[in-house]
């Protein structure tokens, strides 16, 4: 049944469907209307048996859900940005012990400076961490990909992050139709933990390693993200059919059958996308889409399958390695390099910036006229850039670009679309 | 001031202060006397010779394995404890334990026990352990969240008083003047700077958790009636157990308990336990000692005796155990009070 | 739970694969070391041993112990002057244990329950004779008995004991525990003959068919001094008039008795006048308190009793009803010299303890025997002959005691034993002796030692009550447990416990404790914590 709810509230419902045991909570934005939901309903016993737990920062967060979920509990929190990196050791840890935690990312730019809206630099900073990485392009796959976050981490004793846009799908109030508990239930059978922490059958977990098998104990990690390239789609045919719609899986590709220009995306971005496409294709360009659900483990095969007959690739991405470039960019290099295909990278969206429909269709014009360089920065504002350089190269004590930027622009609000 | 009042003690020999005694009950003798006690920590661990965090851990777990039935999951910070006793491909742990990072033991003991909660495995209790550079510092907030929360966890600190694991660098439980790698004995103030340290019994207490205690494991019995009595105790429980370290101290590696019964009798390490944050009980020197004694065993307050030695600093550290004996009161001035003349044939 | 994830985790059991006692360059051992006591112990008793038994209340089992190899447990828990508390370890901590006390509490229980003592050994046919019945006649009686062969004890006087009975005092020793001891022993098949005083020992020994002879006359000869007296004065020796006082045949010294002598018989002598009809009992001794030869204990016990001492005094003249003595004074080399002072004391008798030697004529056609100083020279087996004639007690050259003699008697009945065997009693060798400087006391409850009652000053005129009670069994079993147990393991669980590699082995009931050598690795904590020093480290053959 669809409803008029905030991608929060959708998701919040969709998990405690999932009947996690053990949900951590530390407010980060734009996190907090999930947790705060999870919460109200523990306290409220519309989700019991669940351990609704206030911890004191991030670290404990998923530091909580490591326990719970050694000890056969399934774990759920939340977090973006800050809250991501605060963790970041706990979070290496989960995936090293192979613990099947189930996290939401609500997307955001990392600081400084400290910006509090969207991008992608959170998920790609933890993209080595070990977790499978699912992106949602719209609320209602967002909620979907929660259930199918918990069987896949179950089923691979691996960890799932599940990134969603942050204030673009999380504040956003559209229709979702929040997975039925019965059908959950199906779908999602309880938690068979691989190892456990049972005095009745003592073990241990979290020996310490050394040279003599680091480097299986790690490969093995690698083959079992291998396998989730394998169980993805299988799941999410199966979650067709249990709930009746698509959703997940490893990409999805829109109108690419004849298109010599594809653009490759993570997450709602896709939708702007495609309206930018449409409008191109009215105009007689023959543009695609190809947009990544699974960015980790990341897939090739399918990546090259679906640019193969393309002779341009765009990747238009929220996130990027500074001294380097684009980090999706560098992925579809890698999956396309025996192809002979133009890469262009498009960074778009930083901290928040709008990514207009029409900003991305003079992109799509200047890429399809072969204007569009290698690397380009979206909406670039050069004046702002170079007066700012000038300043640094004249005076040594220039003081922060940040406020430098700002102050030029006059304003002191971000701007957002 | 309050004597321990959970020890009936009788005068059987040693009765009182030796690990066993056969003449006591079966069921008043210590854990660590049991033959078929269930060491805990087995043998074939990596610990150096003498290691006190070895016999202090096995101390513990052992009291709490039988306080609990066996029903008991430990969750251990990174460290020596943690590296000593788990080197793949062996673990010296007989019991459930899970290592996951240095600073986060009091968390994912949180996690454990809420596991067991929702799990209703009730009879399943949680223990959380680290050293103190994994208590006092980096584990610090991770520990005082728990503590806050009252979650059903008893978090058991092995003080060695530095960061050993990693070749003895200072903590902020290292004791003034001690030297370690990052407090040199060099200088016009050598080692350890002057302070109070972190008093982490005190900070446990000021949480007004329900259980906090200190120990060593030069007094079994003590140590092994404070967690008995904290594992029947549910909500956050602190216990922080002096355990030399022959390498780091620079002691010899048979005064393990000879060190830590001097740090006792000193006046150095106040033993104690409060309840709800208010001092419950103290344990009474026996035989009071000066500093000196304990001091001039240990090769890390070595420069405080070599040549002229520093009597201004030995004599500050004195004034630290004169301060600690006055504040817990912690002498007898009477007859010893544990000492009874009941006998039990 | 068959498939563990690959190195992260691992199971139960498997650090055993690492044998940590590749480490050590030294190893702990068990050892047993002499305690103190039992080295002193001049009966040559396993005192610890029986203490270790009484610590658990079980008395008949420490009693047990104990008569193995002194049958006169309430005999000596009275008379005994302990060397064995004097060598005690705890004297450096608080007190000595009460060994004698607790000796006395075992002997009197087992007087008071009828325990017997071991039944005899299986008979060898050998015949034995033992000439005097005091302690050290009666010792070698009971031990020889236990060996199973036949002895023949004679005395010359009415009744068994020596100077149990004779020279000591009813109110030191009743009577009635005597006979209780001396009883037991004579149960055991001993034959006995009273009233024969042997003249020629080799004739008897022959005319007897004996294959052994021992010999305990004890030193029964009081050595004299010549007073100038007048005829009316009343001189007799100690050793007579505490033998006629035992006998009941008591001679009446009147009111004013003076004691000559510095010794325990002297004390005796005196105590017993004053318990008879003397009001005033006054020792004269020629040399100082610090050099006096009798136990300090006694003369405490005297000067309560309103015994009076005259130091550094000699009598030079006793005349009518008074004694002229002469002051001395200690010259340089500590010895007594005149001083030409002089001064009256009255006295109605005086009584000579001035020391007592052996009548050894019945030696006198025994050829091959060394007499030297008054004594009879023997071996180490008590020996005095190679053709199997043994001695001891006061008749051989040493402190005489009665626990001596005792000790003296256990030694020739071995001795006798291997002589009848036929070969030569070899000196076992002796643990390295467990001082202070190897026991941690600091495991040991702090506890004071526990007087025994006595019996009020007032109570004791007129009457031969014992002074001395015993300790009831609670007290006892504290006393006991006061025992530091130096030396030897007595399974404390200290090693067990400490061990940071879980590598000693509890082996349960008394069987003590093995070291697992394949994970110690040689820390040395179980001999630092080991209360009682029964642990030492030894270099590894590496």
């Amino acid at each position: 049944m669809l409803r008029q709810i905030e991608g929060s509230r959708g998701v919040a419902e969709t998990v405690a469907r999932c009947r996690p045991e053990v949900v951590c909570a530390y407010p980060i934005s734009p996190q907090t209307h999930i947790i705060e939901a999870i919460g109200e309903m523990v306290k409220a016993g519309q989700l019991s048996p669940c351990e609704f737990i206030n911890v004191e920062s991030e670290f404990a967060a998923m530091s909580v859900s490591i326990g719970a979920s050694a000890a056969g509990a399934r774990a759920y929190t939340a977090t973006a940005s800050q809250g991501l990196l605060f963790m970041m050791e706990a979070v290496y840890n989960a995936a090293g012990l192979g613990l099947p935690i189930v996290m939401t990312l609500a997307n955001r730019a990392i600081g400084a400076p400290i910006n509090i809206w969207n991008d992608h630099s959170d998920a790609m900073a933890a993209r080595d961490a070990g977790w499978i990485q699912l992106f949602a392009e719209t609320n209602q796959e967002a909620a979907d990909l929660h259930v199918l976050a918990f069987r896949l981490a179950e089923e691979l004793s691996l960890p799932v992050m599940v990134c969603m846009d942050g204030f673009i799908l999380t504040h956003a109030v559209e229709g979702i139709d929040v997975p039925d508990q019965r059908d959950v239930d199906a779908f999602l059978p309880s938690y068979e933990p691989r190892q456990v922490l049972d005095p009745a059958h003592p073990i241990s977990i979290g020996a310490m390693v050394g040279p003599e098998a680091f480097t299986e104990v790690r490969y093995l990690s690698h083959l079992r993200q291998l396998d989730a390239l394998d169980l993805i789609p299988v799941l999410a045919s199966q979650f067709a059919s249990t709930f009746g719609r698509e959703s997940g899986g490893l990409i999805h590709s829109y109108e690419t059958n004849d298109a010599t220009t594809i653009v490759v995306a993570l997450g709602s971005v896709l939708g702007t996308i495609k309206d930018a496409v449409d409008q191109r294709r009215a105009l007689g360009d023959r543009v695609g889409v190809v947009g990544i659900t699974t960015f980790r483990p990341f897939p090739f095969d399918e990546v090259r399958r679906a640019l193969a007959n393309a002779q341009r690739v765009i990747v238009i991405e929220k996130a990027f390695s500074v001294g380097y470039g684009g980090v999706l960019s560098a992925d579809v290099a890698s999956a396309t390099h025996d192809a002979t295909i133009s890469l262009h990278s498009v960074v778009a969206g930083l901290g928040g910036r709008a990514i207009t429909q029409h900003s991305l269709e003079a992109i799509l014009d200047d890429a399809v006229h072969g204007r569009l360089d290698s690397v380009t920065f979206l909406d670039l504002d050069l004046d702002i850039v170079e007066s700012e350089r000038a300043r640094i190269d004249t005076q040594r004590r220039s003081g922060p670009s940040a406020e430098n930027v700002l102050s030029d622009l006059g304003t002191v609000a971000s701007r957002i679309g | 001031m309050i004597i321990m009042t959970r020890q009936p003690v009788h005068f059987y020999q040693v009765g009182s202060f030796a690990v066993g005694n056969r003449l006591l009950e079966v069921s008043d003798r210590t854990v660590q006397s049991d033959p078929q006690r269930f060491d805990s920590l087995d043998s074939g661990h990596r610990a150096c010779q003498g290691c006190g965090e070895a016999l202090g851990a096995r101390y513990a777990l052992d009291a709490a394995m039988r306080a609990t039935g066996g029903q008991l999951i430990a969750v251990n910070a990174t460290g020596c404890l943690e590296v000593f006793s788990t080197p793949y491909p062996e673990t010296s742990w007989r019991i459930a334990w899970l290592h996951s990072l240095f600073g986060n033991a009091p968390a994912v003991a949180t996690g454990v026990a809420a596991a067991m909660k929702v799990k209703g495995m009730n009879d399943v209790r949680v223990v959380a352990q680290a050293g103190d550079g994994g208590t006092v510092d980096i584990g610090f907030g991770c520990l005082s969240g728990m503590f806050e929360r009252n979650d059903d966890v008893l978090f058991i600190c092995y003080d060695n008083e530095a960061y050993m694991n990693t070749g003895v660098q200072r903590s902020g439980a290292t004791p003034p003047a001690a030297r370690t790698a990052t407090t040199e004995a060099v200088g016009p103030e050598p080692g350890n700077v002057f302070g109070q340290g972190k008093d982490m019994p005190r900070l446990a207490m000021a949480h007004g958790i329900s259980y906090v205690a200190t120990a060593t494991v030069a007094d079994l019995h003590d140590l092994e009636n404070k967690v008995e009595h904290a594992m029947q105790l549910h909500g956050a429980r602190y216990l922080h157990i002096l355990v030399p370290c022959p390498l780091g101290w620079g002691s010899a590696s048979c005064d393990t308990i000879k060190v830590a019964r001097l740090a006792q009798e000193t006046g150095l390490f106040p033993v104690f336990e409060a309840e709800n944050g208010v001092v419950t009980g103290v344990s009474k020197i026996r035989h009071r000692t000066s500093v000196e004694s304990y001091l001039s065993i240990q090769k890390r307050f070595r420069h405080l005796f070599a040549g002229s030695g520093r009597p201004d600093i030995v004599a500050r550290i004195q004034a630290m155990a004169d301060q600690n004996i006055a504040l817990y009161g912690l002498l007898a001035e009477d007859a010893p009070a544990e000492i009874t003349r009941e006998v039990s044939a | 739970m068959t498939e563990l994830p690959f190195a992260i985790t691992l199971e139960v059991g498997s650090s055993h694969a690492n044998r940590t006692g590749s480490w050590r360059v030294e190893r702990p051992v068990y050892i047993d070391r002499l305690p103190p006591c039992n080295d002193a112990c001049p009966a040559g008793e396993n005192i610890q041993q029986w203490l270790y038994h009484a610590e658990s209340g079980a008395y008949e089992t420490a009693w047990r112990q104990l008569v193995v190899d002194n049958p006169f447990p309430a005999v000596m828990g009275r008379i005994c002057y302990h060397p064995c508390e004097t060598a005690c370890n705890r004297v450096q901590v608080d007190e000595a244990v009460g060994i004698n006390a607790i000796e006395r509490f075992l002997g009197d229980l087992a007087i008071e329950r009828g325990w017997a003592l071991p039944s005899p050994g299986v008979d060898t046919g050998k015949r034995v004779l033992v000439v005097g019945a005091g302690p050290s006649g009666l010792s070698v009686a009971y031990h020889l008995r236990q060996l199973g062969h036949q002895v023949h004890l004679v005395d010359a006087s009415e009744k068994l004991g020596g100077m149990m009975r004779y020279g000591i005092p009813a109110y030191r020793l009743p009577r009635d525990v005597l006979d209780a001891e001396i009883n037991r022993i004579i149960d055991l098949g001993v034959d006995v003959r009273l009233n024969h005083t042997v003249h020629d020992i080799e004739r008897e020994r022959r005319e007897g068919g004996f294959d052994a002879v021992f010999l305990g006359v004890g030193a029964q000869l009081a050595r004299r001094v010549a007073i100038p007296s007048g005829d009316s004065a009343r001189i007799l020796d100690a050793v007579s008039y505490l033998h006629q006082v035992a006998d009941d045949n008591v001679p009446l010294l009147g009111r004013r008795v003076v004691v000559y002598g510095g010794g325990d018989t002297a004390l005796d002598a005196a105590r017993t006048a004053r318990r008879l009809d003397a009001t005033d009992a006054v020792i004269v001794y020629r040399r100082s308190r610090e050099q006096m030869p009798a136990h300090d204990v006694e003369l405490e016990e005297a000067l309560k009793e309103g015994i009076t001492v005259r130091w550094l005094s000699t009598i030079s003249n006793f005349e009518g009803d008074h004694l002229t003595i002469e002051k001395m004074r200690l010259n340089d080399e500590g010895f007594p010299v005149p001083t030409g002072e002089f001064e009256e004391l009255g006295a109605d008798a005086v009584v000579l303890a001035l020391g007592q030697d052996s009548d050894l004529s019945l030696l006198e056609h025994v050829a091959d025997i060394a007499i030297d100083d008054g004594v009879v020279g023997v071996s180490t087996s008590m020996s005095a002959t190679s053709d199997g004639v043994f001695a001891g007690g006061d008749a051989v050259p040493s402190e005489r005691t009665a626990t001596i003699a005792i000790g003296h008697g256990k030694r020739a009945a071995h001795g006798i034993d291997a002589y009848l065997a036929g070969h030569e009693l070899l000196d076992s060798p002796r643990h390295e002796l467990a001082t202070f400087d190897h026991l941690n006391t600091w495991y040991y409850s702090d506890a004071e030692r526990t007087r025994r009652p006595e019996l009020e000053i007032a109570r004791r005129q007129n009457n031969f009550e014992e002074i001395v009670g015993g300790l009831n069994e609670e007290n006892a079993l504290f006393e006991a447990r006061r025992c530091l147990s130096c030396g030897n393991c007595f399974e404390c669980d200290n090693c067990y416990g400490v061990c940071p590699d879980n590598a000693v082995i509890k082996l349960g009931g008394t069987q003590r404790y093995e070291f697992n050598y394949d994970f110690c690795k040689g820390c040395g904590i179980c001999v630092s914590e080991c209360p009682c020093g029964a642990i030492e480290m030894v270099p590894e053959q590496i």
